[in-house]
């Protein structure tokens, strides 16, 4: 049985967006190759990180929500774990209040982003305004 | 006897009214804590970015469970620092 997981890896900032694409294609075309399918993606970007990793004070977030087999993951952080380009990956699997959030989300964000067709970043913190009101 | 009726307070004596603390989650009905919205899970950390307990926030126990889960999800993708001064 397919179940959902979510995947969030840190790329190396030295990557020009050409690799960085190609790393994205790679892992993408990892998971539909072992039977899994993609949700949904999501590029956040160059980000500054919180410390630093490797010495490395900034890094490319990339997001990958997708359905695969459980015995599928620990191939895929083998893979993470030998790339050289990924510096940090973190991998959950998703129960039933996560995915409803998830699509929520992303619903969210496809409004914020059609009417402006602003980078990502800007919606985001939309986004996190919108959040925290609600949750008040 | 008559000395102690004299005594007339200008305002009413205050009577601390404590707030009840209530838990975020529950009232507003949140069932899953996203790690990625790092400027919400600042809301239970204090300056040092430590998760403040939940005598503190009045987050119910099953509720304190997921934001710690999501903090410590956020500071492994670098999201939240481990430690740091001055975080707000």
């Amino acid at each position: 049985m397919l179940k959902q997981y979510e995947t969030v890896f840190i790329a190396t900032p030295v990557l020009s967006d050409a690799q960085m694409k190609e790393a994205v294609a790679k892992y993408v075309t990892f998971i539909k190759d072992n039977g899994g399918e993609i949700v949904h993606q999501e590029d956040w970007g160059l980000r500054k990180l919180a410390y630093p990793i490797q010495k490395k004070t900034t890094g490319f977030y990339h997001l990958i929500e997708f359905k695969a087999e459980p015995e599928f993951i620990g191939n895929l952080e083998t893979q993470y774990k030998r790339d050289e380009r990924i510096i940090r990956f973190h991998t959950i699997s998703m129960d039933k209040h996560a995915i409803a959030y998830a699509e929520r989300r992303r619903n969210k964000i496809s409004e914020a982003t059609d009417p402006k067709a602003d980078p990502n970043t800007d919606t985001k913190a939309d986004v996190a305004e919108e959040e925290t009101t609600v949750k008040e | 006897m008559a000395q102690q009726d004299d005594i007339r307070y200008l305002n009413p004596p205050t009577v601390e009214v404590k707030k009840k603390k209530y838990c975020r989650f529950k009232k507003a009905g949140i069932k899953y804590i996203d790690y990625k919205d790092a400027e919400f899970l600042k809301k239970f950390l204090n300056e040092q970015g430590k998760i403040l307990p939940r005598r503190l926030t009045g987050t119910s126990l099953k509720y304190q469970k997921k934001v710690a889960q999501a903090i410590k999800r956020a500071r492994h993708i670098a999201l939240l620092p481990y430690v740091t001064d001055l975080l707000k």
